[in-house]
């Protein structure tokens, strides 16, 4: 998104905001001037970051295996344990052998959230590049994997048995839409959740310039701060019970 | 001149169609709102089956809510893509 030069605009205008809600998404090189597919850029110092905060709190933590956990430990196997539940309950007992990819997603998308919550730092999954190539990679997996495990019986989760033989070629074309729209809708609530989120406190942000509402201003930022929290978690909560959703179509296409 | 003004009137309507794709967002809303009140009204009544629930509420919440997003995504395309 070019909005670079709409901030500068903006600011140029005088009044109103003095920063754009949305600079904070603007992808920069960290050092020197011109991106290239190698140069290391706020995305992937954050990224990195995350992925580090996924080390240190699920193997640093958890090395020492003790009998009464510290706190590092116990919140990583509450994580664990989550996570295992979830896939359990909806994809099934045998959905949990592809438990580790899910607890993988959940984990990376929970960090990057909760990283992106901080003060002047980057959030990676506001991006629809970061979330398309996820949910792509969840939607290949998902349709190499129905076809792998269910040859062209796979295409039952198309043809729905219960509903009456006339309307199920008209079922059969909505079914087929919505299966192709499954990785935009997966990869677009996350990024625009992320993104709207984030635009919104900067609004926010901007009013607290302008004395007589700042207190008002202020108490909102906070406010929203707090749902945003939640909004993190929930989001990534979401797209990995998606994921295990997807999954357990391909598991068992007879609905 | 004329390409000034059609510029402006182009700005405009730009702005105009932005806002009125922020209408979605109620849908979503009412969308959202219908989910979890009759989830929660079901809660109330038979409490005991609740808990095994939320994820189904979770999802549905998410299917609703991608379509508000996507009027968001509209309005910022407009913004900043057109």
């Amino acid at each position: 998104m070019s909005n670079e030069t709409a901030g500068a605009e903006h600011a140029a205008e005088g009044g109103g905001l003095v920063f754009h809600p949305m600079d904070q998404f603007i992808v920069r090189p960290l050092f020197g001037d011109t991106i290239a597919w190698y140069t290391p850029t706020n995305v992937t110092l954050w990224m990195g970051l995350s992925i580090l905060a996924i080390v240190v709190l699920l193997v640093l933590s958890t090395s020492k295996r003790a009998i009464v956990p510290s706190r590092g430990q116990s919140i990583a196997e509450l994580a664990y344990g989550f996570v295992y539940k979830m896939v359990e309950d909806v994809a099934g007992k045998d959905g949990v052998k592809y438990f580790p990819y899910i607890m993988t997603l959940f984990m990376f998308i929970v960090c990057a959230n909760f990283l992106g919550l901080l003060p002047m730092s980057f959030t990676t999954t506001s991006h629809i590049a970061v979330t398309a190539v996820m949910a792509m990679a969840v939607f290949l997996t998902v349709t190499i994997l129905g076809f792998y495990l269910n040859g062209f019986g796979f295409l039952n989760i198309f043809w729905i048995k219960q509903a009456p033989l006339v309307l199920r070629p008209i079922l059969a074309l909505i079914e087929i839409i919505s299966y192709f729209v499954r990785p935009v809708s997966h990869s677009i609530r996350l990024a625009g959740n992320m993104m709207a989120g984030h635009a919104v406190i900067k609004v926010f942000a901007g009013f607290a310039a302008v004395a007589a509402i700042a207190p008002v201003s202020i108490a909102a930022i906070s406010a929203i701060y707090a749902l945003e929290v939640l909004v993190s978690f929930i989001q990534a909560y979401v797209f990995a019970i998606l994921t295990c959703v997807y999954l357990k179509d391909a598991l068992h296409p007879h609905h | 001149m004329e390409v000034e003004a059609a510029t402006l009137v182009g700005d405009g309507l730009k702005y105009m169609g932005a806002g009125l794709a922020c209408t979605g967002m109620g849908g979503a809303a009412v969308g959202v709102g219908h989910v979890v009140g009759n989830y929660l009204s079901g809660a109330l009544r038979n409490p005991s089956a609740a808990g095994g629930q939320t994820a189904t509420m979770f999802i549905g919440i998410a299917f609703s809510e991608a379509l508000g997003i996507f009027s968001f995504l509209v309005a910022l395309l407009l913004m900043f893509a057109v």
